[in-house]
């Protein structure tokens, strides 16, 4: 009974299922990069957005799915961040002999990108081992303590440039490279979620008792799902630390971690094209507004930085407005196609 | 005794000042539709949680099958054997029907190495339990990677999964609500789903709590009828609590009674009704009084 058909879904066999996406993906990137990689405002700009998005949607994973209040998600990305960004900066005149200097560079980077995931994971497993203990806002405060003790951590070490941060890491990110990581981010999301692993993390949000009860060994996903989280959080660090001229400890603060778990309550806590949305509105909205109120004063960009200023109040009066419309989020627990119309082929949750 | 699944034996537990329970002991075999009741707060949801690991018994000991469980996790006494339903119906809401069946479903089949092979070498205990351990995270990272590139094999097994929820959802009856969110289910067919939800982890025991509960007349005879179907199709041994009295009388071969944590009668249906002891803990002695011949073997 074990050997029931694989339901055959619009002609692609089992074996490419799985690697399909992935050769879409390249091939789109590849045309991107060729495209566009010649346009500098708009690969930091987009850059930028797939960091927000990569964040967005591996806390999702933890707040979202899992249902456990993480609000420390800044101190996993400047873990990545500041590995990611020493081990480039030591190894910046290394390579490898026998190929070409931006192959072997590439290389290195992906290697410092692996690296600060990797790092950032183990955080992930550090901090998740008292989510076995902790739930709601109590988690939530070790988290958020987290995140602080990471940041004053980088910002007494000689080697992580103390307050000063790290500068001069080369710059070797690219719209192909940040594009390939939100691409996998998802893919590993939505993945996750219409798998069994999703499924028993979907279970432990709705009733971690019943869950526990029906044989899912709880504490090791959610110690997973912390661990898949910040690894994410660790490469979206990484990949920033590769497309800004500096990194400080001030580019991962509470008010980070606040601001991507507003585009996941924004987004709706579950739903990962709300987190892509969420990301990707919350994250041009400044720079829109940036751009149209130095336009309003005539090319006086002091108005522009006042706005800049309030927009953390910005943000939570947008919140505030949202929970008191729509306290679901945008999508709630669904996906974009969930609610698109009927002509649509429609697909059922939980199945892949 | 292998064959006597679920085995509580002398099991007291005490919060603080309170004896919840005190020296409890069950015994359920394959085959056997057992009955605990018992007045509000005599310990009957208690007497599940303690069997099923919620709580750790005070004292005593529970076994399941023929293993001894106290100090194990709920999940680790489920993958035993032992499933449950709630009495203030826990699904997971927002999850569809299927959904809710096919999480129970999880890791049915291991693909490296097998669910016996584990219990056997966690039985062992000591070093060959440790290795056990690692071999589960083995087995759990290694579902995770072929759910991420999505293997045949992955792909066959979530097909297989998904075909079981669905056959057990028939057999429940609630196949024409395999995409509805389970929140939006009647009562009666959460109850249901409940059910079909235990069955999914392949329990040998079933513990029902209060599955009647909120069902109109019409759909507590179904559910007679359906529990005994269960115990003979899965081969199961069923301990049902319950306050309805017909639906108890009527399906379970032996009943056990609580009150105030201790067994008070125990036997079959008739015996039970004409206990002394039961009538007095469920009427009240002044009803006794004024009934003098009531509870007296031969008298009702």
């Amino acid at each position: 009974m074990e050997t029931a058909a694989v339901p055959a879904r619009a002609g692609v066999p089992p074996m490419l299922r799985g690697i399909l996406p992935v050769l879409l993906a390249l091939a789109v990137l590849s045309l991107a990069e060729w495209a566009f990689g010649g346009w500098p405002f708009f690969v930091y700009l987009s850059s930028i957005v797939g960091v927000a998005i990569i964040a967005a949607v591996s806390l999702n994973i933890v707040n979202g799915m899992t249902g456990q209040f993480s609000i420390g998600h800044a101190g996993f990305m400047a873990v990545g961040a500041f590995v990611a960004g020493r081990f480039s900066l030591d190894f910046h005149d290394v390579g490898l002999s026998g190929v070409p200097v931006g192959f072997s560079d590439q290389l290195f980077f992906v290697l410092a990108l692996l690296l600060g995931g990797l790092a950032a994971a183990a955080c992930g497993f550090i901090v998740g081992l008292p989510s076995l203990r902790l739930r709601g806002d109590y988690l939530a405060i070790v988290t958020l303590g987290f995140g602080e003790i990471i940041r004053v951590i980088v910002q007494n070490t000689d080697a992580f440039g103390r307050a000063l941060g790290l500068s001069g890491i080369p710059q070797r990110s690219s719209l192909f490279m940040v594009g390939f990581w939100v691409f996998l981010t998802v893919l590993t999301a939505r993945r996750i979620a219409s798998s069994s692993h999703g499924r028993s993390l979907w279970a432990i949000r709705e009733d971690e008792i019943a869950a526990e009860a029906m044989g899912v060994n709880t504490t090791a996903y959610k110690v997973r799902s912390f661990v898949i989280s910040s690894f994410f959080a660790g490469i979206a660090g990484g990949l920033f630390a590769h497309f800004v001229p500096i990194i400080n400890p001030g580019s991962f603060t509470f008010v980070r971690s606040m601001e991507i778990v507003v585009m996941i309550v924004a987004g709706g806590l579950g739903s990962t094209t709300g987190a892509i949305i969420a990301a990707i509105a919350l994250t041009l909205l400044p720079e829109a507004m940036r751009t149209v109120f130095t336009q309003l004063s005539g090319g006086d960009a002091s108005l522009a930085q006042k706005v800049d200023q309030i927009r953390m109040p910005i943000y939570g009066l947008l919140l505030v407005v949202l929970m008191l419309v729509r306290p679901q989020g945008l999508f709630g627990t669904r996906e974009l196609w969930d609610l698109l119309p009927r002509w649509f082929p429609r697909r059922r949750k939980g199945v892949a | 005794m292998t064959d006597v699944l679920l085995k509580a034996d002398q099991v007291s537990i005490q919060f603080g000042g309170l004896r919840a329970l005190s020296g409890f002991d069950l015994e359920l075999r394959k085959g056997d539709l057992k009955g605990l009741i018992g007045p509000n707060g005599a310990g009957k949801t208690t007497a599940f949680n303690v069997l099923t690991g919620v709580y750790l018994p005070t004292s005593g000991e529970v076994r399941v099958g023929g293993q001894r469980v106290n100090g194990k996790k709920p999940h680790q006494i489920n993958r035993l054997g032992l499933a449950r339903t709630f009495q203030n119906i826990r699904l997971f809401r927002a999850l569809t029907a299927l959904d809710n069946v096919k999480v129970a479903c999880l890791a049915d089949e291991k693909p490296v190495f097998g669910a016996e092979r584990l219990a056997a070498l966690h039985a062992k205990g000591g070093w060959s339990g440790k290795l056990a351990g690692g071999f589960e995270a083995w087995n759990n990272y290694y579902d995770w990677w072929r759910a991420l590139l999505l293997t045949p094999g992955f792909q066959r097994e979530e097909a297989s999964l998904t075909r079981r929820a669905e056959e057990l959802l028939e057999v429940m009856g609630l196949s024409h609500r395999r995409d509805e969110e389970a929140r939006n289910l009647p009562y009666g067919e959460q109850r249901r789903l409940e059910i079909a939800r235990a069955l999914g982890t392949r329990p040998k025991v079933l513990l029902l709590d209060e599955p009647a509960a909120g069902m109109n007349t019409r759909e507590k005879a179904d559910l007679m009828v359906l529990i005994r179907e269960l115990r003979q199709r899965f081969e199961l041994g069923i301990l049902v609590i319950e306050h309805d009295m017909k639906l108890v009388m009527g399906i379970c071969e032996n009943i056990t009674v609580l009150d105030h944590g201790e067994i008070i009668a125990r036997g079959d249906p008739a015996a039970v009704r004409s206990d002394r002891k039961v009538i007095e803990a469920y009427l009240g002695d002044s009803y006794l009084e004024s009934h003098p011949h009531v509870g007296t073997p031969g008298a009702a």
